[in-house]
């Protein structure tokens, strides 16, 4: 049987929804609490990685874990950069925060540029650590002949 | 040009992004999109290499803020020449790499981890903080580890773990040197830690901090007591590779790194300090003369080259522990025909490792240069450029060095430094003797695609040019660069003169 | 200082452990080890007796502040030692499977 037990299956199924919202919660208010891209985008990596362990993986679905997830690390980063470059082209200086004055201290909706380059963290490092763990655990079908 | 110290670094990085979503779609476009991004790099360090206004340094304050609070670039004269220098060889390489590749698979990694590596080669050289210079360090280092491990090959990936654990143990070195700094002084910017060095009293933890710094760089610029990584880990990378660790990597890394910290952060000069210029001075003699005479016994082709990279760094810090005017131009003209010197023979090499797949000396037969002239000849003109033959550019760094220790008055490490270009040219001419001389050569072997010899003679082309030229670019582009390393802590001033209002 | 000391001692227990051992993963994890001691280092030299966290809602003047750099360095450290483990844990992991074993010696075909 491909995977862990029935119990595994079951709680995962059960905890990996709200693992991935609690990731997007600590990458979504970053720029409020402790925590941010580099903290969420692990914890959500972590529910992939939880559901790839409990429910097992064929050497195709690693391949295409392993495409997908350097596609989305490449987006991430790319992302941040167009952040830090749109400060260049608008506000003349990289990386400046384009509107640091928007919505009110303390609030979801404030901090200007910070909570986007958050978001893009976010994605590039959970595509980062669910790609190392890909690699990892896939040099087991490339040497298995 | 206020915006190009940003642009060095968002070009090849947004380059290093972007390879691995276009690459998918078709596999030439890595080399397309790497191809553009090193060509515009090269042009706008060429650019600030040569209009560059000296004394008044580029100070690139990220998001505004000024320049205690923020983290600043400062690119000056020094930075701008090792820009060029970087950028020069990083460009060549990528040329000769289009076909070399060809024998490997994943040539979308290779283009990713070799932008990455040029992002943070790029980074250390430009920036003006301290801890920000740990991170492009970092960067540049961990894409060299993977770099260095491509063939995936027992050997390569021995060679890469080596390589990494005594990497790591100097980068880890520097992190702690960098938190004492911090502790004491409570800033990262490298020219308000001048100033607080400059009112500090000296006590012996001050000292433990610079001789953890010197010890991490001196393991990244593979000086004699720390080199063995060295040999193993350039021959196990691609030829492409291995030219750029051996031509710019270790200087940009070790050299550059260690000068910047030595003469413009602790302002030690060669009046006021003595000891630590006599330490450089030793740490450099000592390379020379090991490394040339195990560089006399080896087999390997890449070996041989790695050994005498390490002897070619030793002339550089050499000159940099005599610390006077002369010795260094000579250094900093050195580190550029060094970098194009021996950059140019670790192409030779892949361009006969791709057509003959062999390394070992004393396998051949001779007679190579018959059937590869090209790439004979290339390598025969880079090692008199190496040993410091004239015309060469390579004769004009090492006259240098010379002159300015024989004008210090040290006798001995000026007629070692004679008598190892000798040596320098015997083991480099062991190659030619074996591999390209001769009659009878292996059967069936072709000169190899027009791109690696169009990178090989370009490079041969600017050793000339640069000993045909070198009283041309002395006053324009080496003077200026030695220039802010004499000033010392001048640069702190100049720094916080431009970048301070903000 | 005697945290000072601590750090250093941690430090010198990971180049022990890299110097001395010769199954790879130890040495791997003599890294962590080296890594941790630094990033102590980074954390105590931000602490101040008796401080307040640094976000100023409302600023008061005269209080102390800890220091929230360092923080953000050791992130910066951290991430970084991410890296630095994972590729030299992947490293190892393709060793393995070329050789058969974590063993240093048994691996050694380089002359160094």
């Amino acid at each position: 049987m491909k995977g862990m037990t029935p119990i595994v299956k079951v709680v995962a199924r059960i905890v990996g929804g709200f693992i991935f919202i609690y990731g997007c919660y600590i990458v979504l208010y970053g720029h409020l609490s402790p925590g941010g891209g580099f903290a969420g985008g692990a914890i959500i990596a972590a529910c992939f990685i939880l559901s790839r362990l409990a429910f097992g993986t064929t050497a195709s679905q690693e391949k295409s874990a392993s495409i997908s997830s350097s596609i989305f690390e490449s987006t991430g980063g790319l992302l941040f950069l167009l952040i830090a470059l749109l400060g260049l082209f608008v506000g003349g200086y990289f990386f400046i925060n384009l509107f640091p004055s928007f919505g009110t201290p303390g609030r979801l909706v404030s901090a200007g540029s910070i909570p986007f380059s958050n978001i893009a963290i976010g994605i590039k490092v959970a595509a980062a650590i669910l790609s190392i763990f890909v690699v990892l655990a896939s040099t087991k079908y490339i040497f298995k002949e | 040009m206020e915006i190009f110290p940003v642009l060095l670094i968002a070009i090849p990085l947004g380059g290093a992004f972007l390879i691995p979503i276009l690459y998918k779609a078709w596999n030439r476009l890595a080399e397309i999109v790497a191809g553009l991004c090193l060509a515009a790099v090269l042009a706008l360090s060429i650019y600030l290499a040569f209009f560059l206004v000296p004394g008044k340094p580029l100070v690139y304050l990220f998001g505004n803020w000024p320049v205690p609070l923020g983290i600043a670039f400062t690119v000056d004269r020094l930075s701008s020449f090792m820009l060029l220098v970087v950028s020069i060889l990083v460009f060549f390489s990528y040329i000769f790499a289009i076909r070399y590749m060809d024998h490997f698979t994943g040539s979308g990694k290779f283009y990713t981890l070799y932008l990455l590596m040029l992002v943070g080669m790029n980074g250390v050289v430009m920036t003006g903080d301290l801890f920000n210079m740990f991170v492009f360090i970092e960067i540049a280092s961990i894409s060299s580890y993977a770099l260095v491990a491509f063939g995936t090959e027992a050997e390569e990936l021995e060679a890469g773990f080596k390589y990494m654990v005594m990497g790591e143990i100097a980068s880890m070195m520097i992190l702690l040197a960098i938190a004492f700094i911090y502790a004491a002084t409570s800033t990262l910017n490298l020219a308000d830690i001048s100033r607080s060095f400059a009112a500090m009293d000296k006590t012996p933890g001050f000292w433990f901090v610079l001789i953890l710094l010197m010890s991490g760089f001196s393991i990244k610029a593979a000086l004699v007591p720390f080199h063995s990584w060295l040999p193993d880990a350039h021959p196990s990378a691609p030829a492409p590779i291995s030219a750029l660790l051996s031509g710019v990597f270790i200087k940009v890394l070790g050299v550059y790194a260690m000068a910047r910290i030595l003469f413009n952060v602790y302002g030690v000069s060669r009046a006021s300090y003595p000891a630590v210029f006599n330490a450089l001075l030793i740490l450099g003699l000592a390379s020379i003369i090991i490394a040339s005479l195990l560089a006399l016994y080896q087999k390997d082709y890449k070996r041989l080259l790695a050994y005498s990279s390490i002897s070619q760094i030793g002339y550089i810090v050499l000159a940099l522990g005599i610390g006077n005017e002369f010795a260094l131009i000579g250094a900093l003209a050195h580190i550029l025909s060094h970098s194009l010197g021996k950059g140019l023979l670790f192409l030779t090499s892949g361009s006969v490792v791709y057509r003959v797949g062999e390394r070992d000396i004393t396998k051949f037969t001779g007679g190579l240069g018959k059937q590869m002239p090209w790439t004979s000849l290339s390598y025969n003109l880079g090692a008199l450029s190496v040993a410091g033959m004239p015309p060469f550019l390579g004769f004009f760094s090492k006259l240098f060095i010379i002159l300015g220790a024989v004008k210090a008055g040290f006798i001995v490490p000026a007629v070692v430094a004679g008598l190892f270009a000798v040596v320098t040219l015997g083991y480099l001419l062991k190659i030619t003797n074996k591999v390209f001389w001769g009659k009878e050569g292996i059967k069936g072997i072709k000169e190899s695609p027009f791109v690696m010899v169009f990178a090989m003679v370009s490079l041969v082309v600017l050793l000339v040019a640069g000993g045909a030229f070198f009283f041309w670019l002395k006053p324009h582009l080496l003077q200026p660069a030695a220039d802010v390393l004499l000033k010392g802590t001048e640069y702190a001033e100049i720094v916080f003169r431009i970048g301070a209002g903000g | 200082m005697i945290i000072l000391v601590a750090s250093l001692i941690l430090f010198l227990v990971g180049l022990y452990a890299i110097i001395t051992k010769r199954n790879m993963i130890k040495v791997a994890v003599g890294f962590s080890l080296i890594e941790y001691s630094v990033n102590f280092l980074f954390a105590i030299v931000g602490f101040r007796p008796g401080a307040l966290p640094p976000i100023l809602q409302a600023v008061e003047v005269g209080k102390v502040y800890s220091d929230p750099l360092p923080q953000a360095l050791v992130l910066t450290a951290i991430v970084i030692g991410l890296g630095v483990t994972a590729f030299m844990l992947s490293l190892i992991l393709r060793l393995y499977n070329r050789i058969g074993s974590f063993d240093l010696e048994e691996i050694q075909r380089l002359k160094g």
